[in-house]
This record gives C-alpha cells, sequence and structure tokens, in this order.
C-alpha cells in the first residue's frame, strides 16, 4: 500500500513535469508559430515579409517610370545611375507635354471621362432599380442579358455602331460615347447595372411601402428613397466608370482617332497622344544633324507619367471609395 | 351559367390588365436599358453576322452587301494564317493566366485577412494598377522592359523552356514570365472581391472547426475554400473577360486593323470576330463546367 502510494505520488510529479513542459513549449510556439486561433510572431513576419515584397515588385514599374522620366540623358547613359539620377530634370516633361498637346488633351480627357459617366451613372441606377424593386415578366432572362451583355466582345458589335454612328454623323463628337451611355450600353455598363441591382436590393422594402401609403408614386420612391439611400453606389460607380472611361483607347481611337475613314476630330485625349508619341515627337521635333534632341526613354516616360498623373492624384484622394468599393456594395452578399 | 363565364372572363381581362398595370414600372424603369440592348447589342449582333456573311462595300452615305456565304470565315482560316496563330496562342496565355491571377489574388487576400496592421495601405498598394492600367501606358512599359521582375532571369528560363517544350506551348510561358507584373496588375479588382468575400465566411464555422482540433491548413480547404467558391468562379469569369478586351490581346488589335484595310473590310473582320466570340465562349462554357462539376462533387 504504501510502495504504491509512493509509485502513485512519483507518476503524478512525472506528468505535472511534463504538463509544465508541454505548457511552456506550448506558450513559445503559440507566441512565434501562432495555434489556430491566432497568428504567430514569425508567421506574422513571414506575411509582412511577402506582401512587402510583393508589393514592391507590383510597383517596380511605377517606380522605374517615375524614376526614368527624371533622368537626363547623361543619367540615361550613365551605368552609374541607377535608381537617383543626379537631378530632377524637368525638361523631360516640358518636352513631353509640349509632343502631347498637353493642354487640349487633358481637356479632352476630362471631357470624355466626365460627361458620359453622369449619363452612365443616371441610367444604370434607374435600369439596377427597375431590377432590383419590380417583378415583372422575363426579368430573369432579362438580367441574364445584361451579364451577357458584359461578356461579348465589343468587337462583335463595333462595327456596325461605327457605321451607324458615321451614317449619322456622330463620328468625331462627344454623342459617340453619350448616346450608348444613355441607353445603358456604355463603357462596362453591365457592372454597373449590377452593382446598383445588388444595393437596392439590400435596401428594406418597408422603406418603400411606407413612402406608397402615403401616397408616393414609383418615380417618388426613386428620387427621394432609392438615390438618397445609394449614394456609396453612386460614388464607387462614378469613380470606377470616370477612370475607365479616361484609360479607354480601344474605341476611344475609333471613334474620335484619325484612322479609317478620314475623320479627324477635334477632341483628343491624353492616352491617344501617348499613344502616338513618339510620331508627335518627331513632327515636332524633326531629327537633324545640328540638334541633339532625339526622342529617347526619359522622354517617353515622362509622358507615360503625365498621362497617369491626374488619375494618380484622384486615388490617393479618393483610395477609400475604391478599396471600400465592395465592401460598401455588398457584391458579395449573400 | 352564361353571365357566370363573362364574369369569369371579364375577371380574367381585369387581371391582366391589373397585372400589367403592376409591371409596367418595372418595364418603364428598365426601358433605357432594353433600347439600347435593341440597337447596340442585338441589331449590331444581327448586323454583323450579316456583315461576315458578305461582301462589304462602302460608298459614301450608303453601305452595299454582297452574299457570299461562309468565304469570309474560308478566307480567314486559308488567307489569314496569323489569325488563328494569335487565337490560338490566346487560347493557350489565357488558360495559363487566368488561373495564375485568381490564384495570386486569392493568396494576396488571403494575407491581407487576418488581423494585420497597415491592411488598408496594403489594399491601397495592390488595388493602385487597377486605376492606371490601359493600352498605351502599359505599351510604353512593356517596350522599356520594365514589366519583369528586375532578379528573375527570364533568359535562363527562356533558354530551358525553348529547348525542352513545344514552340506553341514554350512562347505563352516566356511572356507569362517576362510580363509577369503587368499580368498581375489585372489582380487588382479580385483582390478586393476576394477579401469581401473571405470577411463574409461565418466564424462559427472556423471556431467550431477549431474546437474539433482543426488546423488552419484544413480550415483553408474545408472552410474558406467551398464557402468562397462562387466568388473565384466570379473572378475567374471577370479575369478573361478583363483579359480578352484588354489592348495588350494581340486579336483585337489584328481585327482593328483589317476593319480598315483595303483589301479585307469589314466581312472579314466581322468573320474574325465572330470566331473569336466563339473561341471566348467555349471557354466561359469550359470555366463554368469545372466549377459546376465540383459543386455537384461536393
Amino acid at each position: 500500500m504504501f510502495a504504491k502510494g509512493i509509485n502513485f505520488n512519483f507518476v503524478k510529479k512525472n506528468i505535472v513535469k511534463s504538463r509544465k513542459f508541454a505548457y511552456s513549449w506550448n506558450k513559445i510556439k503559440n507566441i512565434l508559430i501562432g495555434s489556430n486561433v491566432k497568428r504567430g510572431l514569425i508567421i506574422q513576419l513571414i506575411i509582412y515579409t511577402i506582401l512587402i515584397s510583393v508589393g514592391f515588385v507590383y510597383l517596380y514599374p511605377l517606380l522605374y517610370m517615375i524614376v526614368t522620366s527624371m533622368k537626363s540623358l547623361s543619367d540615361l547613359l550613365d551605368s552609374s545611375i541607377n535608381w537617383i539620377p543626379s537631378g530632377f530634370y524637368i525638361k523631360n516633361y516640358i518636352q513631353a507635354m509640349n509632343v502631347m498637346n498637353f493642354k487640349s488633351a487633358i481637356i479632352g480627357s476630362f471631357y470624355i471621362a466626365l460627361v458620359p459617366t453622369l449619363f452612365q451613372v443616371f441610367v444604370c441606377s434607374l435600369v439596377g432599380y427597375g431590377f432590383a424593386r419590380y417583378d415583372f415578366f422575363g426579368k430573369r432572362i432579362l438580367f441574364a442579358l445584361v451579364i451577357f451583355t458584359f461578356v461579348i466582345p465589343p468587337q462583335i458589335t463595333m462595327m456596325p455602331t461605327y457605321v451607324l454612328y458615321s451614317r449619322l454623323g456622330l463620328i468625331g463628337t462627344m454623342k459617340a460615347f453619350i448616346f450608348p451611355a444613355l441607353l445603358g450600353q456604355g463603357f462596362k455598363s453591365a457592372i454597373f447595372i449590377f452593382i446598383f441591382y445588388q444595393f437596392y436590393r439590400q435596401t428594406p422594402k418597408v422603406l418603400y411601402e411606407a413612402a406608397e401609403i402615403d401616397g408616393a408614386g414609383h418615380l417618388i420612391c426613386y428620387f427621394k428613397i432609392a438615390i438618397p439611400t445609394s449614394i456609396p453606389a453612386f460614388i464607387v460607380s462614378f469613380l470606377f466608370s470616370f477612370v475607365w472611361y479616361w484609360n479607354e483607347t480601344y474605341l476611344t481611337q475609333l471613334y474620335l482617332g484619325n484612322s479609317g475613314m478620314g475623320t479627324n476630330s477635334s477632341i483628343t485625349t491624353i492616352l491617344l497622344q501617348l499613344q502616338q508619341f513618339e510620331a508627335n515627337y518627331n513632327a515636332l521635333y524633326p531629327a537633324n544633324v545640328y540638334t541633339t534632341m532625339r526622342i529617347n526613354e526619359a522622354i517617353e516616360m515622362a509622358g507615360t507619367v503625365i498621362s497617369i498623373l491626374p488619375l494618380l492624384i484622384i486615388y490617393f484622394i479618393l483610395q477609400k471609395y475604391f478599396v471600400e468599393s465592395v465592401d460598401r456594395i455588398g457584391i458579395t452578399g449573400e | 351559367m352564361k353571365k357566370n363565364k363573362m364574369d369569369n372572363i371579364k375577371i380574367g381581362k381585369f387581371k391582366i390588365i391589373k397585372v400589367l398595370k403592376k409591371q409596367l414600372p418595372g418595364y418603364l424603369f428598365i426601358s433605357p436599358w432594353i433600347l439600347g440592348f435593341l440597337i447596340f447589342v442585338l441589331w449590331a449582333m444581327i448586323q454583323s453576322f450579316r456583315y461576315s456573311m458578305s461582301n462589304v462595300v462602302l460608298t459614301p452615305g450608303r453601305i452595299i452587301l454582297v452574299n457570299v456565304g461562309f468565304n469570309n470565315y474560308r478566307n480567314v482560316f486559308l488567307q489569314d494564317m496569323s489569325f488563328v496563330q494569335t487565337l490560338l496562342s490566346f487560347f493557350i496565355s489565357s488558360i495559363l493566366e487566368v488561373p495564375v491571377i485568381v490564384v495570386f489574388a486569392l493568396i494576396i487576400a488571403l494575407l491581407l485577412n487576418g488581423d494585420l496592421r497597415l491592411k488598408g495601405f496594403f489594399r491601397t498598394l495592390y488595388f493602385l494598377p487597377v486605376v492606371i492600367v490601359s493600352g498605351p501606358v502599359m505599351d510604353k512599359l512593356i517596350s522599356q522592359g520594365a514589366t519583369t521582375v528586375p532578379i528573375m532571369n527570364t533568359a535562363v528560363i527562356t533558354n530551358i523552356l525553348s529547348k525542352s517544350l513545344p514552340q506553341w506551348l514554350s512562347n505563352p510561358i516566356v511572356t507569362l514570365f517576362e510580363q509577369v507584373i503587368i499580368i498581375l496588375w489585372y489582380s487588382g479588382v479580385q483582390i478586393l472581391i476576394f477579401l469581401a468575400a473571405l470577411q463574409k465566411v461565418d466564424n462559427s464555422l472556423y471556431e467550431a472547426a477549431k474546437i474539433d482540433g482543426g488546423s488552419a491548413w484544413e480550415c483553408f480547404w474545408k472552410i474558406t475554400l467551398p464557402t468562397i467558391k462562387p466568388m473565384i468562379f466570379l473572378n475567374a469569369i471577370y479575369t478573361l473577360v478583363t483579359l480578352a478586351n484588354s489592348d495588350q490581346n494581340n486579336i483585337i488589335t489584328l481585327i482593328y486593323n483589317d476593319m480598315f484595310s483595303a483589301i479585307r473590310g469589314y466581312g472579314f473582320a466581322s468573320a474574325m470576330a465572330w470566331m473569336y466570340a466563339i473561341i471566348l465562349s467555349i471557354m466561359i462554357l469550359l470555366i463554368s463546367l469545372m466549377f459546376k462539376e465540383k459543386r455537384e462533387g461536393a
């Protein structure tokens, strides 16, 4: 009996010891690697390292662009200068601005990004509201067709549309962009219809019912309830639409560029100018024996920086709206 | 009896009118879109199909279509070798690039999802390219060689790949490595969508799994992935459509150029556009089939 007691004590001590050891080991492990509840220090460190290094790689073209745009010709040729130019060489920017016709191009860009966007956002909100709030025959098919318009390549519809526009005399004018936007077929309209649809579906029906009891009609419901409650969706759609119209060049080139049927419009955008940068440069500064002015990558990069600078400024001021857009609209709802 | 029937009809008519009246506002709200769809999609598609079947002669103010049947389609295959090749390389490179973009976006979203400091900063950083991506800008960056990872030695990879693989497969993989940054730049929107989806995953599921001793790794495969599967599907389609419409895509430049070329013109270009659309829809079908099968198996 006595022996048994000792034995028991001994075992107990051992268990406690091993438990203590396991406990402290677990604690260290929890701090460093983490448990299944929380990430540990080492894991956190690894995550930060990955995120920062991938982030650097991600921004590399942008950094390269900005650095190169500041280099003078001697900096470009000097192989010892890699990341830090010997000074800010502003002449690249002045030349690039001259080549790109900066003033009229930037006005054109703003114009073409802003006006169709306003129409597009408003019409898409109307359509999205119609889909979200009302039940009607063929709604599912029609909504599937909305998605369908997003998927079909624009190359199919582009030629008949071009013919139609040239017959109506719209080529080279802003109307070529405004009309489709007005009819909910602007650039990536389907996405915006979808955004508004998702948003309006989430507004409580009680609001509308209460208004209807008070005698509000359909339009009043839309203007007095739907629009004020969907400001976030409007902001997000507006910003994305603006950016996408700004960056769109395929159709812009088709409708405003001077290719094809010899149409030459007075509207130009900054990206169209960037596209023709080299040709424009050579026209403006013809190469001859006496000047050393030749196009180099620094000037081209300066032009590229100029063309994205307005967007970068908009992004950094309003980045909250861009980055939280998906959360705000709740596309992933359900 | 007769009267009763009349009543019924009356009620029926009344009902129809009532239902119509109830449905009318909905139709009115979406009427701009319906009109736009009829003009810019349906009419345009029919018209473009007619172009593709005919020889299009443009005269000032009028368009003359001469029906040539499927000649344009045949010519695309027989005359223009570059189109079929470009189409094929687009097909292969998208098959490679779509998974890369989606998986990259998912990994970044998973890393960002935890309780991370500077989360907002990283989100801003990874979303930035979406704002500035455009055809001319990309062209300039690619022509400057600013799109490869500087540390990666692409020359070696290119060399090995081109020796060991057939050209049609090695070329897309080489471009994948050479333009890896540009490809990753397409993942901004997808990261946001994944992040939002990850935050919606029911936390009690994880808690239950943790009580049962599930590791983070198991949680990912058994809980996270099945829950966000619809979002993976959405992102795959979105990625494919963006890649298909990006200015870096050679096919759409080819179609654009042929549209205004003197020999080829609208008919030929329309035939190309239709073939491109068919290939694209096959790819979309493939993606949706992939996701459907798994859903049934689970």
